[in-house]
């Protein structure tokens, strides 16, 4: 069996309670519970995480680089959009 | 008097020793696919293994060490023993050959010290408790990777069917080595050291055949072949695999890195 039989799976991992998954890199596996594991193997050996989703690779749909202009530039001039003026209380973490 | 807790000493040394080097020469096996793995994932997920099991041969082997008490430590007793010191199952140090076997064999094995561990719990020896503790952890997930490629390679084509097949035929026979009874585990049990590993059979045999049946394997018949690694009589095997793990403290004796 040739390795490119196997489908790509992105991996996301929870570093820790109360923490959003985050994505760290890929896994090839051939079923979503292989995935799991190898995602297991190869991200987790040190302590990075208390749970890993995964997500077939062509089940996720992207936006088109190209299109960068007139999704993402607009914003830029837009400071009074970021919540910068507002001082956290301390027990707010992780916003 | 003397002799009767003589003999409990040694036969309770070499318990330990029976776990230490299973462990440590299946990690040795293990560590031969870094680098060789049939995917990035999968050679990652073998050493990973060959490392916990390599992990729980050095506290079980400094464990043996303190109950011997000849000032032997890890290194003395994994590095500088002669090959029939060694008690691991001979299981344990047959060529890996291919995915198939190495998965199968990590299987039946990682099957066995599930039956070892929650029994070892509650040990009279509270250290070897402690370690069976640790290690079980470990093993479930051994067992749990193994299981499912096993039934992934089984039940997968025809070539990977085939292959399995052929690993369980060779594999099988050496599998009654693990229960057959020996003055050890008689003693052992005895002491409250640990179960004899005659009484996890059952035990065991509930958790492989399933497994098995799911996987479109069919299990060979039972024969009289009975290997002994465990007594200390090897495979022509072992010598090879000694000769590469013991060479570098051969080469330079008490070399520290």
């Amino acid at each position: 069996m040739s390795r490119s039989e196997w489908p790509l799976w992105e991996v996301f991992i929870r570093s820790k309670g109360g923490l959003d998954h985050k994505h760290c890199g890929s896994v090839h596996a051939p079923d979503a519970k292989m995935a799991l594991q190898n995602a297991r193997d190869v991200y987790t050996r040190r302590l990075e995480g208390v749970s890993i989703w995964v997500v077939r690779a062509d089940q996720i749909h992207a936006s088109d680089p190209g299109a960068k202009p007139e999704l993402f530039d607009p914003a830029e001039d837009k400071i009074y959009r970021h919540p910068t003026f507002y001082t956290l209380p301390d027990e707010v973490n992780h916003m | 008097m003397t002799t009767t807790t003589a003999a409990a000493d040694a036969a309770h040394i070499d318990y330990v020793l029976r776990l230490a080097d299973s462990a440590l020469i299946l990690g040795q096996r293990l560590a031969e696919w870094c680098g060789h793995g049939p995917v990035i994932e999968e050679d990652i997920a073998l050493t990973n293994t060959a490392l916990d099991l390599v992990g729980q041969a050095r506290l079980l082997l400094t464990h043996a060490g303190a109950l011997e008490g000849r000032d032997r430590d890890e290194d003395a007793l994994a590095f500088l023993r002669a090959e029939h010191d060694y008690r691991s199952l001979t299981i344990c140090e047959l060529p890996n050959e291919d995915f198939a076997r190495t998965c199968l064999r990590n299987f039946l094995f990682a099957a066995l010290q599930m039956q070892l561990w929650p029994a070892l719990a509650d040990s009279a020896d509270a250290q070897l408790a402690a370690i069976a503790g640790k290690s079980i952890k470990e093993t479930r997930y051994h067992l749990q990777h193994a299981a499912d490629w096993t039934v992934r390679l089984g039940d997968g084509t025809d070539e990977s069917h085939a292959r399995m097949q052929r690993a369980l035929e060779t594999l099988w026979p050496y599998t009654a080595e693990f229960f057959s009874p020996t003055a050890t585990d008689a003693q052992a049990q005895a002491a409250g050291v640990g179960p004899a590993w005659s009484s996890l059979a059952a035990g065991w045999e509930q958790a492989v055949l399933p497994v098995l049946e799911v996987a479109t394997l069919k299990v060979p018949e039972r024969t009289p072949f009975l290997s002994r690694g465990k007594e200390g009589r090897h495979s022509e095997h072992m010598g090879h695999l000694l000769a590469e793990m013991q060479y570098l403290q051969r080469a330079y004796p008490g070399a520290k890195w």
